[in-house]
C-alpha cells in the first residue's frame, strides 16, 4: 500500500491513527447511523419534512451563511492588515484572534447577549440609531456565529497572504497597473481559495453551533430556532428517534461540506502546480 | 493546503513591502481602522466584559468565588480532563501527520476528511452519540450496569466527549506544515544512517515544534472550554461532574454573576496569557 | 520532562480517586431536580443533614443536579444515578416507570398529597408600577404586549403556564375549546423569547430587560423580587391559575443498589415535617401542611386554583396538548 520509501514508521503510525480514529470518532458516530436504521424511510421523511424541522434548517443555514460571509469579508481585512501593515498593538491583536476558540461557548453567548440586549451597551445604540434589535432576533444568531467564525477566516488567509510572492505584484506595478488592478487581478485570485476554505470552515462550524446561540437567539419556533436546539428539544420530549434522524441529517451535511473543502484544496494545489 | 488555523510566525509580519507595493496612506488607515474596530467589537469588548463582571464586586469577592469548594472541584476536573485529552490527541496528531504526509496510500483524502469530522459535528450531536453508546439504554448500557461501570454522567464520559471535540486540532496543525516541508531532510538523515526515532527527534521535531506547540495550545484551550458536548454527558452534579464551563453556567443560573464570570475569567485569562506568551516566544526566536 | 509529566498526571488521577474514597465513608445521596428548586434544596439539605446526624449518627452529603425537568428525567433514564428525583411534573417522573421501571407503578401514592410536598402556581412578574396595567390572563393576549415564557416543549414550568392560560380561557368561554385554543394561540404569539427553561426566562426578563410580562412559577417570581429588589419588579396574581404539584420520588432501583433506600425515603418524608414545610414556605413554595400553610398564607395572594386532575391527568394532557402535532403545535404555526 505504502509507496516504497526509506521512511520508517508507516505501519505503526497508520495503525495507531486508524485504531484511535475508530475508537474516538467512528464507532461513536456510527451509533447515530445504526440508531436511525430503526426508522423506516417513510418515518424518516416524515420527521425531516416537518414544517418546524424545515424552518429550523432554514434558520441554521441562512444565519451560518450570512455570518460566514460577514466574517470572511472582515476577516480578510484583518488578515491583510495584520500581514501587510504595522501599527501600534499589532502583536496584541494578532494574539487575540484565537480567543473565540478558547472561550466556552456558553460564556460567549451570555456576554454577547449582554452587549447586544436592547438595554445593553451596543444594543441600545443600534436601536436608537437604526431601530435594529439584535439580541433575541435571528440577527443575534448571526452575531454569535460571526464571533465563532473569526479565527477560521483569519488563520486560513494569513499564511497565504504571507507566503504570497510579491515579485508578481512588483512586475505588474512596474508595467503600470494600478494598485486596485494588482489587487483584483493578482492578489485576490491567489488568496481566494484560502478565503473560500476559511468561509467553508466557518460555515460548517456555524451550522452546528449551540452553546453561544441559545443565549442570544430568542428560540422562537419558525423564527429563531436552530437545528441543534430542535435536537435537544426532541431529546427532552423522550423522542430519541426524532433526535437521531435530525442529527444524522446534519452529520451527513457536515461530512459533505468537509469533503467539499478537501476537494477544493486539492483543486487549488493542482492549479498552483503542487501536484 | 490550509488547516483549521495555521501558525504564522509573527516576526514575519513586520517585513516591509517594497515601496512600490505599499498602499496609499488613506487606504492603509481605513483598513487598519476597520480591522481594529472589528476585532475590538467582537473580541476585545467580550473579553473586557468578562473581566469587568468578574471584578464588579471587588477583588475579594472574586477570590472568594474561586476558592469556594465547588469552584475548586470544577477547576480540578477541568485540569484532569485536559491532562488526559491533550497528550492523547497530541500523540495521535503526530502519528496521523506522519502517516499522511510521509507516505502515499489509497483513501488518504477520506482519512483526512474523517479526521476533520469532529470539528464540524454539532457539539449537541457529539454528546448525543456517547449517550447512545454508553447510556443505560445504549449499546453497551446493560453490560455497564451489570458490571457497575460508570461512563456517562461521570468523569470518563466527560473525557471521552472532550477527546472527540479536540480530536483534529493537533493533526490539522501538523499536516499542512509537514506536507509543505517535504521529506528531503529526513531522507538525508536516514540515508546517513540515523535511526527512525533519531531522525524524528533531531530533524522533524525541530521543524514542526511551533506548529505542534500551537496545536497543543488550541487543543488545550478547547479541552478546557468545551461546553455543549460535555453538558450532555455530565449530569451536572455540583462538585462532582461540573467542569469549569458548566460551573459558570450553574452560577449564572443561580444569579451568582461574580461566581460565573470569575470562572469564565480564568478560562479567558488562560487563553489570552498562553496566546500572548506564544506570540512573544515566537518573536524571540 | 516525560517523567515529571507522567508523575503529574499520576498524582492528579490519584488525588481524584482519593477524594472519592474519602467521601465514600459517609452516606451520599444524589437529588436530581428541576431548575427553580436550587435555593430550596440548598437550604433543605443542610437542615436534613443535621436532622439525620442527630437521628442516626451518620453524616449524609446530598449532591444536587439541576436542569430542565424533562432533561433531568432523561438523564436519570440514561443512567444518571439519582437516589431521589424532585421534578416539575408528574409526567416526567412517570417516565422513570414507563421507560425503565426504575420506580414502582404506584409511585405517586407512596407519599402524601400525590407525592407533592409543596405546591406552587403560575403568576406574572411585571416591571415596577405595572405600566401596562396587567391584571389577568386576558391582558396578556392584547396586541403589542410582549411576554416572556419558556417553551412548553422543553420546560415543565412552561407547561403549567400554558395550562393556566387554557383553564382561564375555558372558564371565560363556557368551556369552548376552540375559543381556548384561539386565546392561548394569541398569548403565545405575543411571546418575545421562548427560553428552554424557567430560569432562563427569568434571566431574559430581568437581566436582558426583554418583555413586559414574565409568566413564571410563583416561587420563581418571589425569589426574583428577593434577589433583584422589589423596587424594580412587582408580582401580579391572576384571578385563576393552575395548581402546580411538583412531585418527588425515591428512585428505588438506584437507591437499592446504593443501599440508600432508608435515608432517601426519610429525605423525602422529612419534607412533609414542620421543619421541612417551614423551609418550603421560606422559599416561596406553598406548604401542604395546613398549620405551616397558615403561617405563610399572607405571603401569597388568594386565587382560584385548577388542578391537573381536572385536565384528566398528565398522560392525557401531554398527548393532547404537547405531543408533536398536538394543540400547542397547532396554535404555534409558522408565520403566525
Amino acid at each position: 500500500m505504502a509507496q516504497s520509501s526509506i521512511m520508517p514508521g508507516f505501519r505503526p503510525a497508520i495503525s495507531f491513527t486508524i485504531v484511535y480514529l475508530s475508537l474516538v470518532v467512528l464507532i461513536p458516530l456510527s451509533t447515530l447511523v445504526f440508531q436511525s436504521f430503526q426508522l423506516s424511510w417513510d418515518d424518516y421523511v416524515h420527521i425531516i419534512t416537518n414544517k418546524r424541522v424545515l424552518s429550523s434548517f432554514r434558520v441554521s443555514f441562512s444565519t451560518a451563511l450570512i455570518a460566514a460571509l460577514v466574517a470572511s469579508f472582515f476577516g480578510f481585512i484583518v488578515a491583510w492588515v495584520l500581514v501587510r501593515y504595522s501599527f501600534f498593538g499589532k502583536r496584541f491583536f494578532h494574539a487575540l484572534i484565537d480567543f473565540p476558540f478558547a472561550l466556552p461557548t456558553a460564556v460567549a453567548g451570555i456576554v454577547l447577549a449582554t452587549i447586544f440586549q436592547p438595554s445593553g451597551f451596543l444594543g441600545r445604540l443600534l436601536i436608537d440609531s437604526f431601530g435594529v434589535q439584535v439580541a433575541f432576533k435571528p440577527l443575534g444568531i448571526v452575531m454569535a456565529l460571526i464571533f465563532i467564525s473569526i479565527p477560521f477566516v483569519v488563520r486560513t488567509v494569513e499564511p497565504v497572504l504571507l507566503e504570497f510572492e510579491s515579485s508578481m505584484e512588483e512586475a505588474a506595478s512596474s508595467l503600470g497597473a494600478t494598485r486596485l488592478q494588482v489587487f483584483g487581478k493578482i492578489i485576490f485570485p491567489n488568496v481566494f481559495p484560502a478565503l473560500l476554505t476559511g468561509f467553508a470552515l466557518a460555515f460548517a462550524r456555524g451550522v452546528g453551533e449551540y452553546g453561544s446561540v441559545i443565549f442570544i437567539a430568542g428560540n422562537l419556533p419558525y423564527v429563531s430556532e436552530i437545528v441543534p436546539l430542535l435536537i435537544v428539544t426532541k431529546l427532552e420530549q423522550f423522542d430519541i428517534e426524532g433526535a437521531t434522524a435530525i442529527a444524522l441529517t446534519m452529520l451527513v451535511i457536515s461530512f459533505l461540506l468537509l469533503l467539499l473543502i478537501n476537494v477544493l484544496q486539492y483543486w487549488v494545489r493542482k492549479r498552483s502546480g503542487q501536484l | 493546503m490550509n488547516a483549521i488555523t495555521q501558525p504564522v510566525n509573527p516576526a514575519k509580519l513586520v517585513e516591509r513591502q517594497p515601496l512600490a507595493l505599499q498602499d496609499a496612506d488613506w487606504v492603509r488607515w481605513i483598513l487598519i481602522a476597520i480591522a481594529v474596530s472589528f476585532i475590538s467589537l467582537f473580541i476585545c469588548l467580550p473579553l473586557g466584559l468578562v473581566i469587568f463582571k468578574a471584578l464588579s464586586k471587588g477583588i475579594e469577592a472574586y477570590g472568594a468565588a474561586l476558592s469556594e469548594p465547588d469552584a475548586l472541584a470544577a477547576i480540578r476536573l477541568t485540569l484532569l480532563t485536559a491532562m488526559v485529552t491533550v497528550p492523547l490527541n497530541t500523540v495521535f496528531g503526530v502519528a496521523a501527520a506522519w502517516a499522511i504526509t510521509r507516505f502515499e496510500f489509497k483513501g488518504k483524502s477520506l482519512l483526512t476528511t474523517l479526521i476533520d469530522l469532529p470539528f464540524s459535528v454539532s457539539p449537541v450531536i457529539s454528546g448525543l452519540i456517547f449517550v447512545l453508546v454508553f447510556g443505560a439504554e445504549g449499546w453497551v448500557g446493560d453490560w455497564l450496569i451489570a458490571h457497575d461501570i460508570k461512563i456517562i454522567f461521570a468523569v470518563p464520559g466527560i473525557i471521552l466527549a472532550t477527546l472527540f471535540i479536540t480530536f483534529p486540532f493537533v493533526a490539522r496543525q501538523l499536516i499542512p506544515l509537514m506536507q509543505e516541508m517535504g521529506n528531503q531532510e529526513e531522507e538525508a538523515a536516514l540515508s546517513l544512517g540515523a535511526s527512525g526515532w533519531k531522525t524524528f527527534w533531531a530533524v522533524t521535531l525541530p521543524n514542526i515544534k511551533w506548529a505542534l506547540l500551537y496545536g497543543v495550545l488550541l487543543c488545550n484551550a478547547r479541552a478546557m472550554g468545551e461546553f455543549g458536548a460535555v453538558s450532555v454527558v455530565s449530569g451536572h452534579i455540583r462538585g462532582l461532574t461540573n467542569t469549569l464551563p458548566l460551573h459558570v453556567e450553574v452560577n449564572y443560573n443561580e444569579y451568582n454573576i461574580v461566581g460565573a464570570f470569575a470562572g469564565a475569567s480564568i478560562l479567558a485569562g488562560l487563553a489570552v496569557v498562553t496566546l500572548i506568551l506564544k506570540t512573544v516566544l515566537e518573536w524571540r526566536k | 520532562m516525560n517523567n515529571t509529566f507522567t508523575n503529574i498526571v499520576f498524582a492528579a488521577v490519584l488525588s481524584v480517586l482519593a477524594a472519592n474514597e474519602a467521601r465514600a465513608a459517609e452516606v451520599k445521596l444524589l437529588n436530581v431536580s428541576y431548575d427553580p428548586t436550587r435555593e430550596l434544596y440548598k437550604d433543605y439539605n443542610t437542615v436534613f443533614a443535621k436532622y439525620w446526624k442527630a437521628k442516626t449518627g451518620d453524616s449524609v452529603t446530598i449532591n444536587q443536579s439541576h436542569g430542565g425537568s424533562g432533561k433531568q428525567a432523561r438523564s436519570v433514564l440514561e443512567g444518571l444515578e439519582a437516589d431521589v428525583v424532585t421534578l416539575a411534573l408528574g409526567y416526567d417522573v412517570d417516565q422513570l416507570y414507563q421507560k425503565r421501571k426504575l420506580i414502582p407503578e404506584n409511585w405517586q401514592s407512596l407519599l402524601p398529597n400525590n407525592s407533592s410536598p409543596y405546591t406552587s402556581t403560575i403568576v406574572f412578574l411585571v416591571r415596577k408600577g405595572n405600566p401596562l396595567a396587567i391584571k389577568d390572563w386576558n391582558d396578556l393576549v392584547k396586541p403589542g404586549i410582549s411576554i416572556v415564557t419558556p417553551n412548553p416543549k422543553t420546560s415543565g414550568g412552561a407547561r403549567w403556564n400554558y395550562l393556566g392560560a387554557w383553564a382561564y380561557a375555558l372558564k371565560h368561554n363556557n368551556n369552548d375549546e376552540a375559543a381556548a385554543k384561539e386565546f392561548v394561540g394569541k398569548l403565545f404569539k405575543n411571546a418575545a423569547v421562548l427560553d428552554t427553561g424557567a430560569r432562563g426566562s427569568t434571566t431574559t426578563f430581568i437581566e436582558r430587560e426583554i418583555g413586559d410580562v414574565l409568566i413564571a412559577w410563583e416561587n420563581e417570581a418571589y425569589l426574583a423580587l428577593r434577589e433583584f429588589g422589589s423596587d424594580k419588579f412587582e408580582i401580579v396574581t391572576p384571578s385563576l391559575s393552575i395548581l402546580a404539584e411538583p412531585p418527588v420520588a425515591v428512585v428505588d432501583d438506584v437507591a437499592r443498589k446504593h443501599g440508600t433506600t432508608e435515608v432517601a425515603t426519610e429525605y423525602l418524608k422529612y419534607l412533609y415535617s414542620k421543619e421541612g414545610q417551614d423551609i418550603i414556605g421560606k422559599n416561596f413554595y406553598r406548604p401542604t401542611d395546613p398549620e405551616i400553610a397558615a403561617k405563610y398564607a399572607k405571603q401569597f395572594q388568594p386565587l382560584e386554583l385548577v388542578t391537573i386532575a381536572q385536565f384528566g391527568g398528565w398522560d392525557a394532557t401531554q398527548k393532547k396538548h404537547f405531543a408533536d402535532d398536538g394543540v400547542f403545535d397547532q396554535i404555534y404555526g409558522p408565520g403566525k
